[in-house]
């Protein structure tokens, strides 16, 4: 039995820790690419929302590596999300593709269910190697979200451009060969040491862009055409609160122990937006208000076509910007979309910041609307 | 005067009318229901909300520009749930959020939250919540909703006998006869506000009527026989649409009256573009039976509509004419 994963941003990073730590066999499909995507866009059906698409492409290209387990994340509504294994399954069935679909469902508050779970798959029941493994998983999580952060902070400000970008790509493919929670940790400190030693403008005030939106585009460099990198480089200082790490932690493992996550998006939300309606709708838009009130010069969504809950922070959006007078830019984001229109729109929005900026246009005033 | 509460001809309207209707009437409010879906209120619902939602929702949108300068309140109630362990639909959750950042100048939204997924929720306490809108003796509203049940269970009891919203009510012994003549059986399944609006499917139902159909919707079948084939699904589905639609599918492969299937679907829906794509393969797999998509959206046409239909038809009474000698898998 081998077993894949699919790929969403830096996701496979603490799972390959969590797979090491508890000896399991697997395979890591090859990272995002334009056959995974043009593989899932054939075969998925055509308004499936792009994660599933991509999903799908990387499991079959896992199955030429020799996966047939494929481990996902479950869970039970409101969004598509929790019905993405039972799709995969039936679409690859149809295909005659022989993978099994696992899912770590992680719904109720337990952690003996979620032990169970991993006990089906490694086959021995040891709660302290599976409660250590994932102990270091998390572990691993939080500084692969720092590392990322440092590189967010770092971009704008180095002298020679394109120097965070090169060691982080490195970091990226190289920690593939590493094993185990230490020896990836161990590279996450080498990273971070190289990424210091990058020469900056320490006075430089740019402009800062958070982003939110649906979390596999929002997350995904593929998905999204490196927007965090290429912003970065544009001179804009980038933050996006949902990270995958993040959601693991306070998703699979702070649900599964009891705990509860970082909320104050919660209550930042509830002006706009009256309950949990599924997807992350509710970190869309208390995040906007957050990083509004925290003085951020722009927002911006990404989602993909279709997606149901962003489509509901969409329309909630163009209230916060006028409540908060910061510009909003939304992208929508599908196999078709190109990649010249799409980063002129980017462009176009950091020019229009940094205009903003520079005018020293404060909140009350008018402002331009940004459609 | 009494108060006039608003509730827009779309979405949940579709599938709870009688009752909240009757709710509110007991109440002694004036119930003003928007007009049926039209050109106009599907072009503002087009111009106002934003360009990815489904056409539903944009036509909910038309509905509430129609109706909000017409009365005190809209009901626009949060739907969360409307039964234990499912969800609706992240938009319909989202519905009154969307509405009020999205339109100018509305009257009070009464928007409790309607969510009966936790067991132990009580649909009577979002129903005293809704009532105390309009009426402040909670007696009152207790027996106005005892009354709007009794009204919406005998509403759901025609359903299942083959009344489809729009019919003549006055003729609905009519329908329940033909359903047991000897007309082709088409099964069709889709949100109510799909298969009900006439407007926005294009006459599909009276079309295949008019053709010597008789139309078996998913609503017509009852719930512990959708729940028994539900129940074998590989995964609870956690929309309650999804369920039925699934749990009927399942019925209907296995039922040898039904001589074809169409799913009708809003383009944009998520929901319908998973349990659609279900659906074909649980026909697919089991059965012979004919199955189309029909997709709604802003654009579609008549014609286009009108030539599918027709295939589709000819096709089914080919068939049955040639049952005899034709293999299972063609
Ligand atoms: S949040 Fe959006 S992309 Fe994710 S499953 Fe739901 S609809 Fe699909
Ligand atoms: S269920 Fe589908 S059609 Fe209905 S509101 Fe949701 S997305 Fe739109």
């Amino acid at each position: 039995m081998k077993v894949t994963f699919p790929h969403m941003g830096n996701t496979y990073i603490p799972v390959k820790a969590l797979l090491d730590e508890l000896g399991i066999e697997y395979v890591i499909p090859p990272f995002n690419n334009k056959k995974a995507l043009e593989l899932g866009t054939k075969y998925a059906p055509e308004m499936a929302c792009l994660p599933l698409k991509i999903n799908l492409g990387n499991f079959i290209q896992a199955h030429e590596l020799g996966a047939d387990l494929i481990l996902i994340s479950g869970g039970c509504g409101p969004c598509r999300f929790g019905y993405y294994g039972e799709m995969h399954r039936e679409i690859l069935k149809d295909l005659g593709f022989n993978m099994e679909v696992f899912t770590l469902d992680i719904s109720k508050k337990d952690i003996s269910g979620f032990l169970r779970n991993i006990k089906r798959i490694t086959g021995e029941f040891k709660p302290y190697k599976i409660l250590k493994a994932i102990k270091k998983t998390a572990e691993v999580s939080k500084q692969v979200d720092e590392l990322e952060r440092l590189s967010f902070k770092i971009r704008p400000r180095e002298i020679v451009k394109g120097s965070a970008d090169r060691i982080y790509k490195s970091f990226q493919n190289s920690v593939l060969n590493k094993k185990g929670a230490k020896e990836i940790k161990e590279l996450i400190d080498f990273t971070r040491k190289n990424l210091l030693d990058i020469e900056t403008d320490k006075s430089l005030d740019p402009i800062k862009i958070g982003i939110v939106g649906e979390i596999y585009t929002t997350n995904d460099p593929f998905t999204n055409f490196r927007i965090e990198s290429r912003l970065g480089n544009e001179g804009a200082e980038v933050m996006r609160p949902v990270t995958v790490s993040g959601w693991i932690i306070d998703h699979m493992i702070k649900k599964a122990l009891g705990l509860k996550g970082d909320e104050s998006y919660k209550e930042a939300a509830k002006p706009y937006l009256g309950a949990m309606i599924g997807g992350h709708t509710q970190e869309t838009i208390g995040n906007t208000v957050l990083l509004a009130k925290d003085g951020y010069d722009g927002i911006i969504q990404i989602l993909p076509l279709g997606c149901m809950p962003e489509i509901v922070s969409e329309s909630i959006l163009p209230s916060i910007e006028r409540d908060l007078n910061i510009p909003v830019l939304t992208l929508i984001i599908d196999e078709m979309t190109g990649e010249a229109g799409y980063l002129t729109r980017i462009e176009a929005f950091v020019d229009l910041l940094k205009r903003r900026k520079e005018e020293g246009l404060i909140a009350g005033k008018r402002m331009l609307s940004w459609n | 005067m009494s108060i006039k509460v608003g509730i827009p001809r779309s979405l949940f309207y579709y599938q709870m009318y009688p009752l909240w209707q009757t709710f509110f009437e007991e109440l002694g409010a004036e119930v003003v229901v928007s007009e049926n879906t039209s050109k106009k209120i599907l072009d503002d619902g087009v111009r106002i909300c934003v360009d990815e939602a489904c056409l539903p929702v944009k036509l909910f949108h038309g509905h509430v520009i129609s109706l909000k300068d017409r009365v005190d309140y809209l009901f626009i109630p949060r739907m969360t749930s409307i039964s234990k362990g499912e969800y609706i639909c992240p938009k319909v959750g989202g519905l009154p959020d969307m509405i009020r950042s999205s339109i100018k100048g509305l009257p009070e939204i009464i928007d409790v939250e309607i969510n009966l997924r936790k067991s132990g929720s009580s649909e009577l306490e979002s129903a005293l919540d809704i009532g105390s809108y309009v009426c402040k003796d909670g007696r009152r509203i207790k027996r106005a909703y005892i009354k709007a049940l009794d009204k919406f269970n005998e509403y759901k009891a025609d359903v299942e006998r083959g009344f489809i919203p729009g019919d003549d009510i006055n003729r609905k012994r009519n329908i329940y006869v033909v359903k047991n003549s000897e007309l082709l059986n088409i099964a069709i399944i889709g949100h109510p506000y799909n298969l009900y609006d006439s407007y926005v499917n294009m006459n599909l139902i009276s079309k295949l009527r008019g053709d010597g159909i008789n139309i078996i919707t998913h609503e017509m079948v009852s719930e512990e026989i959708i729940n028994s084939y539900a129940d074998k699904l590989n995964k609870k589905v956690f929309w309650n649409f999804g369920r039925k639609a699934l749990g009927s599918v399942r019925h209907f492969v296995e039922r040898n009256d039904i001589k074809g299937i169409i799913f009708v679907v809003s383009f944009g829906c998520g929901i319908d573009a998973f349990i659609g794509d279900l659906a074909e393969r649980i026909v697919r797999r089991n059965s012979s039976i004919p199955f189309m998509f029909i997709s709604l959206d802003e654009h579609s046409g008549e014609a286009g509509l009108d030539t599918r239909l027709e295939a589709f038809t000819d096709m089914i009474r080919w068939r049955s004419k040639n049952e005899s000698n034709f293999s299972a898998h063609g």
